[in-house]
């Protein structure tokens, strides 16, 4: 994964809450067994609409819980190939939150009226190691849990991170091996 | 020190701090392709084949099809046959299409009894949750997880906040477990379990087969919540006791008799009096009555007698607009083009079982389109064995081979531009049942009720003709 430190642009808006990941992603583009080329259909119904205006621009600033529904990487995904590096909401549903801190797309939950300022603002920085984000003359600080801030600052593989542990996982297996069921003997 | 069910199963998978060993993985063809490709383009083996298990269910056709090379749907045949290939090449068993053993990935998991007690289990799906109604740690993740669980067994979590929601009272004639967390979600709202792993507890979720746990769960996620759990008791031993993987283990794979259930670290398996969750909420049963959504989150709903509300705010406007239904409206006078009952949420045996007995002797209304998708081959076999595939036939309803379907319609089983669907699934959200399709929300035995009536009616009161 590539390093994140520093995020600066314009911010699109999309001013509604509760965004589900089916219209992030409708069902149709899941097909694919390829992780690209999703940003095209980006929003696909919704961008039907009259007046839909989503320009590709480094920040997307939302409303409360945010990507909540399927738990779709494919959602990230297309948000990412979109164009946009961060994401900017009082609130994201888990499994999406956890899913764009996998592959780079940093999510920031900032409170509900500084997200508006942002909206109106339409151009933000953020810094990830600073943990803060500033906009119209206003800095602001955001919480990120430090493990997952270290990781996409320096743009390690989890697994690759996990793997340093694999003598724990063999004895944890070793002294533990669990009750529950064998899959492959059934 | 008291501690919740959570807790315990918590504590005990922690491999280091932040790193949660995982029992079991569930794998299906959508989210498992790109990690399948990763792992192999890292040169990586699946660490624990015999804790994962495969099936194909999102994109399967409900039309009988026995092998991948009938699906005419191209991508989905593609999607399948990855599907099968890397599970050939990893060593991960699989029940795919054609396989007696096939079905929705959270039906078969407790169906073959490899859903236990006090285990953790992922799933590249969010209804993952289904499973914690046995008493597991059950979650959905992202394809990144799905690599990262089948590379290394573990995953990278920070423990989530615990709640829980207990129920008052008793539930009412004709009120059921899917009443129960539709009422919930519109109490908690659609975000209020967030960050939160929330046990449901109380007598009337005692009193409910594993079906209704199931359901209750399942739609976890809709009220926000990471995971959703109940403690086990002798229902659910009763539900294990017998099933396929009860009856094997590995050391045990010549022996004449079963293993024994390990029921005295499973009946440990609880909340212990005087543990503390960071947040409870408690909700009177018995003032629930049977639910309907009227909008595009599960959290817009109202019971059955109640009318379409004046929105509130622009995104109930906006809701309104798509389901085309104006503030005021009798949710009984609410007509229906079609009936899917079926899903991860209500397709399991208990739920046709009850679903067929109100269908029983009548005729599904001429204009509407009603369907049945068995959440399993399984119950497909033992539904037909019963006869429920009759009563349903015989009434009009269309019976279907089983598989995820008309709830997110990756298959050919869509809803049409503007149709208007009673579903038991879980999610209503535009375009879920087919783009411009407007979903409802409701119980099998309210789907069943409507399809007769080609309307809403009050299952407490329907006389039916």
């Amino acid at each position: 994964m590539r390093q994140l430190r520093v995020i600066e642009g314009a911010v699109s808006v999309l001013d509604r809450n509760d965004v589900d990941t089916d219209q992030i992603i409708p069902k149709q583009f899941l097909k694919r067994v390829e992780r690209t080329g999703f940003g095209e259909f980006l929003f696909h119904d919704w961008a039907k609409e009259p007046g839909w205006e989503l320009p590709s621009n480094p920040i997307l600033a939302s409303g409360r819980n945010f990507g909540c529904g399927s738990s779709r990487e494919h959602a990230p995904w297309a948000l990412e190939d979109y164009g946009f590096e961060a994401v900017v909401a009082p609130s994201f549903a888990d499994i999406f939150y956890s899913n764009c801190t996998k592959i780079g797309l940093l999510p920031v939950v900032l409170a509900e009226p500084d997200v508006r300022e942002l909206m109106a603002a339409g151009h933000a920085r953020i810094d990830l190691e600073e943990q803060e984000i500033a906009f119209a003359g206003r800095q602001i600080e955001f919480e990120i849990d430090p493990e997952t801030a270290r990781r996409l600052l320096e743009g390690l593989d989890d697994i690759g991170v996990t793997l340093q542990q694999e003598a724990a996982i063999d004895r944890y297996e070793a002294e533990r091996e669990r009750a529950g069921p064998i899959t492959t003997t059934l | 020190m008291p501690r919740t069910l959570f807790d315990k199963i918590w504590h005990t998978h922690e491999v280091a701090e932040s790193l949660l060993y995982i029992d079991l993985h569930l794998v299906h063809e959508v989210t498992s392709p790109q990690a399948f490709e990763s792992l192999r383009l890292a040169g990586r083996r699946v660490r624990r084949p015999d804790r994962t298990l495969a099936t194909a269910d999102h994109n399967v056709p409900t039309d009988g099809s026995s092998v991948a090379a009938q699906i005419r749907d191209r991508l989905s045949r593609i999607q399948v046959e990855t599907l099968e290939r890397n599970c050939r090449e990893f060593g991960v068993p699989l029940y795919s299409i054609g396989s007696e053993r096939q079905g929705i990935v959270h039906v078969i998991g407790p169906e073959l009894g490899v859903t236990q007690p006090g285990m953790t289990i992922v799933c590249g799906d969010s209804h993952t949750s289904t499973h914690g109604a046995f008493g597991a740690l059950a979650f959905g993740i992202g394809t990144s997880e799905v690599e990262h669980v089948l590379a290394t067994q573990s995953l990278q979590q920070r423990k989530p906040r615990s709640m829980r929601i207990l129920y008052e009272g008793e539930l009412g004639y004709g009120v059921t477990a899917k009443d129960l967390i539709l009422g919930t979600i519109g109490r908690i709202g659609v975000d209020g379990g967030v960050g939160h792993v929330i046990e449901y507890a109380g007598p009337v979720i005692e009193g409910l087969p594993m079906e209704g746990r199931m359901t209750i769960c399942n739609m976890t996620i809709e009220g926000g919540g990471r995971a959703g759990m109940i403690a086990p008791d002798d229902t659910a031993f009763a539900w294990i006791e017998g099933r396929t993987a009860a009856t094997r283990k590995r050391s045990d794979r010549s022996a004449a008799e079963p293993p024994p259930l390990p029921l005295d670290d499973w009946r440990a398996l609880h909340t212990d009096e005087g543990a503390e969750f960071d947040r409870e909420v408690v909700i009177d049963a018995s003032e629930l009555s049977p639910q309907v959504t009227w909008g595009t989150t599960p959290g817009m709903v109202v019971e059955v007698n109640g009318t379409v509300p004046e929105p509130r705010g622009e995104g109930e406007e906006r809701a309104l607009q798509y389901m085309a239904l104006a503030p005021g409206t009798a949710m009984q006078e609410i007509h229906l083009d079609r009936v899917f009952i079926g899903s991860c949420t209500n397709s399991r045996i208990g739920d046709l079982r009850e679903a067929a007995e109100v269908v029983r002797g009548r005729r599904v209304a001429s204009e509407v389109n009603a369907m049945v998708v068995p959440g399993s081959q399984q119950v497909k076999v033992q539904a037909e064995a019963e006869g429920l595939d009759e009563v349903f036939r015989a009434a009009g309803f269309d019976w279907r081979s089983a598989g995820c379907s008309m709830c997110l319609g990756m298959n050919p089983d869509i809803a049409a531009p503007g149709e208007r669907v009673a579903s038991t699934s879980n999610r209503n959200f535009e375009g879920r049942q087919g783009r411009g399709a407007r979903s409802h929300l409701v119980s099998p035995q309210m789907a069943a009720a409507a399809a007769i009536e080609g309307h809403f009616v009050d299952i407490r009161d329907w006389e039916g003709e």
